[in-house]
């Protein structure tokens, strides 16, 4: 039977408030008599701090007070959640003491009655520093000649991890062939739109501190925030009104989050601070930073035996949330869309004086899929097949799934020829190998890439997660009948308030109108864990799910008892509880609702109320896939490249609503692009950070992006009854290996066998100046 | 400063520092929230406005540069209760997601179909430049402005009266 809601393109209901710039961002508060904080961050990458002059801005018209790292001792450190054997965790101070680390770390906070005030004061304050030589290359510090960057440890070296599985030196030595690569992924910086921020305000009367924040896990980050002011956890509120994007980086818990709240509880006044542009470049987490030897060991079929990959991770100064834990998603997802019987991967995670590195949309799993995506390509140039045969060869079946990997993962379901012939058709594939080989003949230089990914999201089972991986829904019928359902999920930009209320309306009968989604309030939603790694719906839905389930259980006790027939009688359909037997006599949810609410005939031991609340806990993870095909052509004159055509066929299992993951898959193949062609976060060898504004990071303008051509193949998750597996950053992790495999076809006829990331028109010039074979 | 200048329609006086972002005194002076600041430095265009019709990013001016001029914000685009043609083509085409570049590039479309009623997806893409969006891909923004145009031209008479005088006086 269609469904009214679940699977159809319904309209956004979060949408005419952001339409008509009515909603409210954390910018967008006002309290009364709301005082204004500014920074004074670092100017250098490492540097002792002799002195802290604030006498001058001290004096200066509205300034009430001016914190530096000693006002804050009893702040606690910013906390990380990695929990690796034998990691190094440095003290992290809310303001820097004695020492500052990486550019952007805030050194002095001014409070004043106005932000300009705030900012005039900011610039008055004087540091004197000493500079010290900053440790900016990961393999560089990582060697035992580079000094330490934390004085309680002696070398930079946070952690050591390997992942290993099967028997890999039997697979290097029964190879036929072995081949090696280097591969860099670039720091990144996530920008998203709408900068961090944070209010903070203290009532000494009930002692209570609430914090907004602009942030994906409300709860989560409230927890470490009381911890940090040594504040009982259920004094502390906070609330995440409108988030303008997150894509991980507001994953986390800052200094800022909780130095606010010291602040607003020492001044006795509310204080708020948005993050400038700049200090969101300097001071909000970066991703990727991993540079690493690739080993792969293949038969002379294509068939490939094992593959090793040993990584630097550049960790930056300090851990932040997730810091440590990121590349060791990308050794769980080392094996892709293949077989590959014999993995291991060997992480040095590196302390650096940057910016911390953290989960950025994909956390660790572009990486994995862009060296076993590129490595595909590589064996397919070594033994001269098409990229396809060696991918379909390598493939596991469809009846091979729920599939084990070398690394301990089980696939939960997959089909990956059927995404793969779709997208080679959607692609045109066979045409552009024509076009390709006729465009060599007359100088022009055309490529197809192609990417065949699964990704591990719908995170995720608990013992597998730092601090709980379930998630929570509260789903009530209030006695007019409307529904309110409150979710532990904190979306910010995916439409949840919209795909959950779908999920509600068809399972109760009632309409979308009716429903109303309430997230990221912590006083008024019970527990729960936030919105990343693709997980909202496939756990956060399902928390939903099995909510409306117990309630409408509940309600046909009650409806069975007012319509005065046997419990088993009683069927629920389109919004109306039936007599199975005579469907005449039935019982609206809102008459039930209503019952149930003034309480006055009630069957026995039946609990008055109308609400359900559900934790649900996956038993996996669930790992959407995909294909997705590129064409480019790239200009010897300019070294410009030209994207011809891009066909994506990806597979998140069920759909809840086609729109919305449409949406997501585009937003995820264009940071993808980003990520290909434009960005890379640039820090010199003083630890200056070169790329600190939008006039120097080039993310991707509206001119930049080629149309996406979309489809979809479907295959449920068996993983949670929605049969939906998450599709938040499938784009990110797809593309990127589309983007560079195409680019370095359309370049074979020079000898390029790798690029590293971001391609610009500089480096492919330079390689395409030589002689064309 | 003594200014005077027209928002949305309505005359705001103030004495302002001559330092004050136009920005800042839509924000806080006349409490007009829904322009927002993305970068400062006029790259991303989340706070671009109508100045006398035409679309500016407001983090870039001085409250004292609108000094007697008009200016036009988000807030003002619906009538009655019913969103403008843009507005609603931003909402069916799912032309955005976390909303906060969207007032801006709605500004900015608005100012683009005002030129051009019927652009092509290159003059779209061309006239949005100056916004950035990282949550989109664009491709649904495009699709919206593309939807937009196209009733918007389709049904002139309705357009006329969306129109906002600001935008009437170019």
């Amino acid at each position: 039977m269609a469904q009214r809601y679940i699977g159809q393109s319904v309209k956004r209901t979060e949408d005419p408030r952001l339409v008509s710039g009515l909603a409210h961002y954390v910018d967008d508060i006002k309290l009364p008599d709301l005082h204004y904080v500014s920074f004074v961050r670092s100017i250098h990458g490492h540097a002792k701090i002799r002195r802290i002059d604030n006498s001058a801005a001290s004096k200066m018209p509205g300034v009430v007070r001016i914190f530096t790292g000693e006002d804050c001792r009893n702040v606690g450190s910013v906390p990380t959640a990695g929990a690796l054997e034998n990691l190094k965790v440095p003290h992290h101070p809310v303001l820097a003491l004695n020492k500052v680390r990486y550019v952007g770390e805030p050194v002095v906070a001014v409070v004043a009655q106005s932000l300009y005030q705030a900012r005039d004061a900011a610039d008055a304050v004087v540091v004197d520093y000493e500079p010290l030589a900053a440790v900016v290359d990961p393999i560089k510090a990582a060697s035992p000649e580079s000094k330490p960057i934390h004085d309680e440890f002696s070398d930079n070296i946070a952690y050591t991890w390997t992942l290993s599985g099967g028997d890999v030196k039997q697979a290097f030595k029964d190879a036929d062939r072995i081949i090696k690569q280097r591969m860099e992924h670039q720091r990144l910086i996530p920008v998203a739109m709408e900068p961090r921020g944070v209010i903070a305000r203290y009532f000494p009367g009930e002692k209570e501190l609430t914090i907004w924040s602009s942030t994906q896990i409300p709860h989560l980050m409230r927890t470490q925030v009381a911890i940090m002011l040594g504040l009982p956890e259920n004094r502390l509120r906070v609330v995440t009104p409108e988030v303008g994007g997150g894509f991980g980086s507001k994953l986390n818990v800052y200094g800022e989050e909780a130095l606010l709240g010291h602040i607003a509880m020492q001044l006795g006044k509310p204080v708020k601070w948005i993050e400038t542009r700049s200090e969101n470049f300097a001071a909000t987490i970066h991703g990727r930073g991993q540079v690493g030897d690739v080993e792969i060991a293949i038969k002379n079929d294509g068939q490939i035996l094992g593959i090793t990959y040993k990584i630097w991770a550049d960790l930056g100064a300090y851990h932040q949330l997730l810091t440590p834990a990121i590349p060791t998603l990308t050794g769980l997802m080392l094996p892709g869309t293949y077989r590959i019987p014999a993995i291991r991967m060997d992480v040095t995670g590196v302390f650096t004086n940057k910016m911390a590195t953290d989960a950025y949309r994909g956390a660790g799993r572009p990486e994995a899929t862009h060296v076993i995506e590129r490595a595909a390509d590589l064996v397919a140039q070594e033994l001269n097949m098409d990229p396809v045969e060696v991918r379909r060869k390598n493939f596991p079946a469809k009846k091979d799934f729920p599939y084990s990997t070398a690394t301990g993962l089980s696939y939960d379901s997959g089909n990956y020829e059927a995404s793969l012939k779709k997208a080679l058709k959607l692609g045109e594939y066979k045409k552009w190998r024509r076009e390709q080989e006729k465009g060599r003949k007359k100088g022009r230089y055309l490529g197809i890439g192609i990417s065949t990914y699964v990704e591990i999201c719908a995170m995720g089972p608990s013992p597998a997660m730092p601090a709980g991986g379930w998630e929570s829904a509260t789903v009530r019928i209030e006695p007019t009948g409307k529904v309110t359902v409150l979710t532990g999920a904190s979306p910010h930009g995916q439409g949840q308030e919209t795909s959950f209320a779908q999920i509600a309306a068809e399972m109760l009968g009632v309409d979308l109108d009716d429903v109303i989604v309430i997230h990221g309030d912590t006083a008024i939603v019970q527990y729960g864990i936030g919105t990343f790694g693709s997980r909202a719906t496939a756990v956060g839905g399902t928390a939903v799910y099995r909510a409306v389930q117990q309630l409408i259980k509940k309600a046909s006790v009650l409806a069975a008892h007012l319509l005065k027939l046997p419990k088993n009688q009683v069927a629920f359909r389109d919004g109306k509880f039936y007599s199975s037997s005579n469907p005449e006599k039935s019982l609206t949810l809102q008459e039930v609702a209503l019952a149930s609410h003034i309480a006055k005939n009630l069957p026995k031991n039946y609990e008055p109320g109308l609400s359900a609340t559900y934790f649900f806990e996956p038993k996996n993870f669930t790992f959407p896939f995909g294909a997705h095909l590129c064409v480019v052509e790239a200009d010897r004159e300019t070294g410009s490249v030209k994207i011809l055509k891009y066909a994506a066929v990806d597979d998140c299992g069920k759909v809840i609503n086609p729109l919305l993951v449409e949406g997501q898959i585009h937003g995820g193949i264009v940071q993808s692009l980003g990520q290909a062609f434009m960005e890379e976060a640039v820090y010199d060898e003083n630890g200056q950070l070169i790329t600190g504004t939008l006039m120097d990071y080039a993310i991707p303008r509206a001119m930049d992006v080629p149309w996406l051509e979309l489809d979809r193949t479907e295959t449920p998750s068996p993983v949670n009854p929605l049969g939906v597996k998450g599709v938040g950053e499938a784009g990110t992790i797809g593309a990127t290996p589309a983007l560079v495999n195409a680019v370095v076809d359309a370049l074979r006829p020079f000898g390029v066998k790798h690029i590293d990331m971001p391609l610009r028109p500089e480096k492919i010039w330079r390689l395409m100046q030589k002689e064309a074979q | 400063m003594q200014i005077s200048l027209s928002i949305n329609g309505k005359r705001h006086q103030a004495d302002v520092e001559p330092r004050l972002l136009l920005v800042h005194f839509l924000r806080e002076n006349a409490q007009l929230t829904g322009t927002h600041i993305g970068c400062e430095t006029s790259v991303c265009g989340a706070c671009t406005v109508l100045l006398d019709g035409k679309a500016v990013k407001s983090c870039t001016l001085l409250a004292v540069q609108a000094n007697n001029r008009e200016v036009t914000t988000i807030e003002a685009l619906a009538k009655d209760g019913k969103l403008h043609p843009i507005q609603q083509a931003f909402w069916e085409e799912h032309g955005l997601q976390c909303g906060y570049c969207t007032p801006g590039m709605i500004m900015t479309a608005h100012q683009l179909l005002q030129d051009n009623t019927q652009p092509t997806d290159e003059e779209i893409r061309r006239g949005i430049e100056g916004n950035l969006c990282r949550c989109t891909g664009y491709q649904h923004i495009v699709k919206a402005i593309r939807s937009a145009a196209a009733k918007m031209h389709a049904a002139p008479a309705a357009v006329k009266e969306d129109k906002q005088p600001e935008t009437v006086a170019r």
